[in-house]
């Protein structure tokens, strides 16, 4: 295959222009003809039975087109969860119904009690105050321990113990206890992973029309998979048939997960508008997203990692209790187990690793896949213990992970790394993203100063985060039979126009990743034709043949893959029909930089002249079709592993407890890498969610289960006077199994850099004397104050 | 967000203002900063808005009769790049960059900031260590309130319903006045989680006021006295951190527990003590 | 009762009928249908919605359509002239600024503001300055960077002219 040396280029992107005019498309951007408007009349309570809702007055209100309420949806299905996860005994998952809108009671508050349509959100909005609910206020359960107790309140009748599953990997308990009873230092922490809001700027927004005449449906959503939504709400929900919805993902104004999961309102809003005969509209208030789109982590966990007199790992226990919230969410159930339980094994040799995991039903928002999903919670739990080990045993926290790391491997010439829960690695050089990271730091000088403001009475610590995640998400057959109902490979469909223009249609979703320009370069790369010359088409499902979607990492690793395979059979015909001009064997052409040469000759045909003559086939092989358009599925072999290292310096202020980060210092090694300015800037967001989590986010729910933060006037979002410049260095170590050698770069950054910033805060605290184990996230000056002064 | 329906009457004069406000159900409207977030969570319903941000006399920032004055429509950033407040309240301007951002500043005014008296807001505080009284206006007449006197409760004031705030007329400072505005910010919404204002007269007179800490800003007179007429040294800025916040109920929410933010506001008195040493 | 209003947004003079309760920034989107400015939240904290009137960067989800009017208006669609990117522009394509695009126009607009009272801002005025708009996507080291860019543009304007 030829190169023009776009790949690797930090080419600027081609889809900015639109929005740095203020002419992007977003969902809301949209108003159909007939446009109608949709609210909801909500729960206030976190768990409360329906005595009765009287819609008559607001029926009655100007503008308003209709009202429906649980009753009318009796015999509709709810949103589907995505992946089974069976109890430890075989016992089948707990999975009740997650219904488009509640008739009997409301699990947490927001949980959708009426939707009222009307001419304008005006009136949609003053009719929906006049719906009159009656509720009796039930007992509610928060916290996921506390669920599982005997007594606590069931969010859902028929569900004991508010327990969905449990589950557990790894080596066998006994072995891992006998391991842990033998270790010289054993560190134990006990930690929450708090709750997290994902906060995509753009609230997500729907828009369902339906045709009467052809008896379909058009939904736009902003989703970061519409092929999935129609899939779930088709087969599952709805039970109409795919070819009679379409749906489209315009411009979308980020995700991080959030944007992944079938959520009522888009199924509801398809329904209503083939009842009212007219488009429907409804996008989310920013209180609303606080409320309703899937929150991220909540994990409450004890964690020991034994260490032997030199050092070495010999163990690591596991024991989490995951609240799901009060429903099963898309992808919910494999978050705290196949994205967390198998990355227990990090970077490191540990011989025995045993996790247990209790996911609970709460009366809270449903929980699923945030930014990094499972990895930054397995991540921020290996890394804590790691730098306390070191805190405790008196080892530096470097050296501690260098005797740990498992030894560099390419994955070809050295096999993958197989780990104790289940995952194989598919190639790795952990230590040298270290070694890079503490070369960029100065680690030694950093050392000094660290001492030097300890003796001027300054709180000045170093934290460590050496990270692996498992991306490109998934090899179906692997999913499959660890529960998922669905296949995870992606489309790719390539097609040449007869002027030798490309158009690209691709199953992934790019909603900030900026895959009309990545894609776009593998593809003129591999063709040896110019960039503005392909144009990459996503997000419409009239359009793209199929597509599982971008999240997990997934896109180009996945997806882009699936575009080569295109690629790979456009260039094979292609020869062919130069073969046929130019008069010789088609085993006897080459193709580079956009020519198909006769090997050793000069006889060559351009890229443009074989596309005319696939579509002009005047002069062509007999038994050839005409046209060079190719489509291909791929399946990936196995995850991506991406890995990392950051480091973090901060400064604790002694008199408030507010912490500064002084430098951060990133290397990820994500395998080749597309176009670095990108790559850069997904690190760069990345990190920042990260530091969100360690230092200033967190939903806080009271013991009424009233979020108590649901707006940005008391949810912390980190904010540009809150950071600093980022240190950034990459490391490439391809990816054997992908025909690009990429591994994925979307949540690198989250994943590695909350326990760096933990772990320096703590160091700091130590370097003043204070031996504080652990502090609750987000690290808020009170937390870290009250540490220092407890 | 939609707020509920109301009527709109923008209005040229304070005195058609102040005609307007007759009815218990109207509200003014001046730069709306504190008012629409209100309206648009329907925390607030007014039957009708009289929107004072036409009267132009109210966004005069002007020096008269040995006072520097403020009309109640000023913007926080009119405030801030007024060469008159730089040259004679540096810590008013330094104060009104902490305020919200620059869009909020651009909008929000003095006068709306201190009629809603949140009690995070941070204008309260400054105004009070300046000595300020609040001019306002109602249909029996013009009065001046002092800052002092001004601020009742949690969003409670002094203003009666038919009246409107025009101006804060703050003493112009004699040379040698030094003032400063010290705040730690709620991480959120950037209100003051606590903030402290001290004014130092010539004369060894310090105004020390607060805001964050309390039901609404007040002056620490317990402190005050610790430190008027005396040099500000070791011991006696101990004593006036051990006489502040003498009985005083101390705000706890999420971000600061009681204890916490009491130990935060003599963080930041000292804070503020030493810049005005 | 509605009210008319007048303004003048990106030169362009309009006139309407609108409800007093109607926000700034549903004037803009759904009547006006300039589509640029966003709203990301209902507590006048993300900037999304961000836009100049009278010249000043304004929040336009926390002012009423009615209030604006008389005023100049000045929208991310307004903010190139002849088909040239302002500097701004061309500094959030040029440092990769922006990823989901859904904050830029907001970011841009208070930029904007910024270069107009500090025309050589160093990083920390640039942060301080841009406190009031989120952004999810970017962590923020390449808006800065961006408007740095934008900064060194336009002093070279500055001197050329």
């Amino acid at each position: 295959m030829s190169t023009n040396g776009l790949i690797g280029r930090a080419v600027k992107r081609v889809e900015d222009k639109r929005f740095i005019t203020g002419h992007g498309n977003y969902t809301d951007d949209i108003i159909l003809p007939h446009q109608t408007y949709a609210v909801f009349v909500r729960s206030q309570y976190a768990h409360a039975k329906i005595l009765s809702v009287d819609t008559s007055a607001a029926k009655e209100m100007p503008g308003v087109i209709a009202i429906y309420t649980g009753a009318d949806l009796a015999n509709t299905n709810g949103v589907p969860c995505g992946w089974q996860v069976n109890f430890k005994n075989g016992d089948t998952m707990k999975e009740p119904k997650h219904p488009l809108l509640v008739a009997d009671k409301a699990r947490h508050v927001g949980d959708a009690i009426a939707i009222v349509i009307a001419e304008t959100k005006e009136q949609a909005t003053d009719a929906a105050e006049a719906v009159t609910v009656e509720m009796e206020e039930l007992p509610c359960v928060i916290d996921a321990a506390k669920a599982v107790q005997p007594g606590a309140p069931l969010v859902h009748d028929d569900v004991p113990n508010n327990k969905s599953f449990d589950w557990t990997l790894g080596n066998p308990i006994e072995e891992v206890n006998a391991a842990m009873d033998q270790a010289a230092h054993v560190t134990t922490l006990e930690f929450v992973n708090q709750r997290l809001v994902p906060n995509a700027i753009e609230p997500r927004s729907y828009n369902s029309s339906y045709d009467p005449v052809s008896e379909k449906y058009t939904l736009y959503t902003s989703s970061q998979n519409p092929h999935l939504i129609r899939l779930l709400m088709c087969a599952f929900v709805l039970g109409i048939p795919e070819h009679k919805v379409r749906v489209i993902s315009p411009d979308v104004g980020g995700g991080f997960g959030s944007k992944i999961f079938h959520y009522t309102e888009e199924a509801l809003l398809t329904w209503c508008s083939k009842q009212i005969g007219r488009p429907v509209k409804w996008t989310s208030e920013r209180t609303e997203s606080f409320l309703l789109d899937a929150h991220g982590r909540d994990h409450v966990t004890k964690a020991e990692m034994g260490f032997d007199a030199e050092g070495k790992i010999v163990a690591l226990r596991v024991k989490t209790y995951a609240n799901l919230g009060a429903y099963l969410s898309t992808f919910s159930s494999c978050v705290p187990t196949y994205l967390h339980g198998t990355l227990l094994q990090g970077l490191y040799t540990t011989p025995k690793i045993n996790v247990d995991v209790t996911a609970v039903f709460t009366n809270t928002t449903p929980v699923d896949a945030y930014r990094g999903a499972g990895r930054p919670e397995a991540t921020y739990l290996l890394e804590r213990l790691l730098d306390l080990a070191a805190l405790e045993m008196k080892a530096d926290p470097a050296e501690l992970r260098f005797k740990n790391f498992i030894p560099p491997f390419d994955g070809v010439q050295q096999p993958g790394y197989q780990t104790q829960v289940a995952l194989q690695y598919d190639s790795g050089n952990y230590e040298g993203v270290l070694k890079k990271g503490l070369e960029m730091l100065g680690y030694a000088d950093v050392r000094r100063q660290q001492q030097e403001a300890a003796n001027n009475g300054k709180l000045v610590g170093v934290g460590f985060s050496t990270y692996i995640e498992a991306c490109g998400i998934a090899p179906s057959a692997i999913v499959g039979a660890l529960g998922c109902r669905a296949g995870l490979f992606e489309s790719g469909h390539v097609r040449v126009q007869p002027t030798g223009k490309v158009s690209v249609y691709t199953g992934a979703h790019s909603h900030g990743q900026g895959h009309e320009t990545t894609f776009a370069q593998v593809v003129a790369d591999k063709l040896g034709i110019n960039l503005d010359d392909v144009e990459i088409v996503h997000g419409d499902s009239d359009s793209v043949a199929f597509g599982m979607g971008t999240y997990g990492s997934r896109s180009l690793a996945v997806g882009g893959s699936a575009i080569i395979k295109s690629i790979e059979k456009i260039i094979e015909k292609g020869k062919k029909i130069a073969a046929h001009k130019l008069e010789a064997s088609a085993d006897d052409i080459e193709f580079a930089s956009g020519r198909f040469t006769v090997k050793g000759t000069d006889k060559s045909v351009g890229f443009g002249e074989v596309a005319l003559t696939a579509y002009v086939p005047h002069v062509y092989p007999k038994d050839l079709e005409p046209g060079l358009d190719f489509s291909s599925f791929y399946d990936p072999a196995n995850f991506t592993y991406p890995f990392g290292c950051h480091i973090a310096v901060v400064e604790v202020d002694k008199e408030t407890g507010k912490v500064s980060i002084k430098r951060f210092v990133a290397v990820d090694d994500v395998g080749n890498v597309i176009n670095p300015m990108i790559v850069e800037g997904q690190i760069h967001g990345g990190v920042v969610q990260g530091i969100g989590q360690a230092l200033f986010e967190g939903a806080e729910y009271d013991e009424n289960g009233q979020l108590t933060n649901a707006s940005y006037m008391d949810y912390c979002m980190p904010r540009a006077d809150d950071l600093p410049m980022f240190e950034t260095a990459s490391q490439v170590t391809p990816c054997p199994h992908n025909p690009l050698g990429v591994k994925g770069a979307g949540e690198a950054g989250t994943i590695g850099s909350a326990p760096a910033i933990v772990n320096a805060v703590i160091d700091a605290l130590w370097s003043g004397g204070h031996q504080v184990k652990d502090i609750r996230m987000p690290l808020t000056s009170e937390r870290v104050w009250n540490a220092m002064n407890s | 967000m939609i707020p509920a329906t109301f009527e709109y009457e923008k209005v040229t004069t304070v005195d058609e203002a102040i005609a307007a406000l007759s009815n218990d159900d109207t509200k003014i409207l001046a730069g709306g900063h504190s008012l629409i977030p209100a309206l648009k969570l329907r925390l607030s319903r007014p039957g009708k808005l009289v929107d004072i941000g036409g009267i132009t006399a109210l966004k005069d920032i002007k020096e008269e009769d040995g006072e520097i004055v403020i009309g109640a429509a000023a913007t926080h950033a009119d405030i801030m790049y007024h060469n008159l407040i730089r040259t004679h309240l540096p810590f008013f301007t330094e104060g009104a960059s902490t305020i919200g951002d620059i869009q909020v500043r651009n909008y929000g005014t003095i006068g709306g900031s201190i009629a809603h008296a949140d009690p995070s807001a941070d204008w309260p505080a400054l105004i009070l260590a300046a000595d300020a009284t609040i001019e306002v206006q109602g249909s029996s007449g013009r009065r001046g309130i002092k800052a002092t006197e001004f601020f009742t409760g949690l969003f409670s004031t002094a203003l009666q319903p038919n009246e409107i705030i025009t101006a804060v007329r703050i003493p112009l400072p004699a040379d040698g006045t030094k003032g400063t505005y010290q705040k730690f910010a709620q991480p959120a919404s950037r209100y003051a989680l606590v903030g402290c204002a001290v004014v130092r007269f010539a004369d060894g007179k310090t105004n020390i006021a607060f805001t964050g800490v309390g039901e609404n800003a007040f002056r620490d007179t317990g402190a005050e006295q610790a430190l008027s007429g005396k040099p500000i040294n070791d011991e006696n800025l101990t004593a006036a951190l051990d006489a502040a916040l003498q009985n005083v109920d101390v705000l706890g929410d999420h971000y600061a527990s009681v204890p916490y933010r009491r130990h935060l506001a003599k963080v930041f008195l000292r804070k503020a003590l030493l810049e005005v040493k | 009762m509605n009210t008319r209003i007048q303004v003048t947004v990106n030169g362009v003079q309009y006139s309407h009928m609108v409800e007093p309760r109607l926000l700034l920034v549903h004037y803009l989107r759904d009547v006006l249908r300039l589509t640029g400015t966003h709203v990301g939240c209902d507590t006048s904290s993300c900037g999304a919605c961000t836009i100049h009137v009278n010249g000043k960067a304004t929040k336009c989800c926390t002012m009423l359509a009615v209030q604006a009017n008389g005023c100049q208006i000045t929208t991310i669609e307004g903010l190139s002239h002849n088909g040239d990117l302002h500097p701004l522009q061309e500094g959030f394509k040029e440092c990769h600024g922006l990823q989901c695009g859904f904050c830029t126009p907001g970011m841009i607009m208070t930029a904007a503001d910024l270069l107009q009272h500090n025309p050589q801002p160093t990083e920390n005025d640039i942060r301080h300055a841009l406190e009031g708009n989120f952004c999810r996507c970017t962590g923020y080291h390449n808006i800065v960077k961006s408007v740095l860019y934008a900064a060194e543009k336009l002093k070279e304007h500055a001197v050329v002219h």
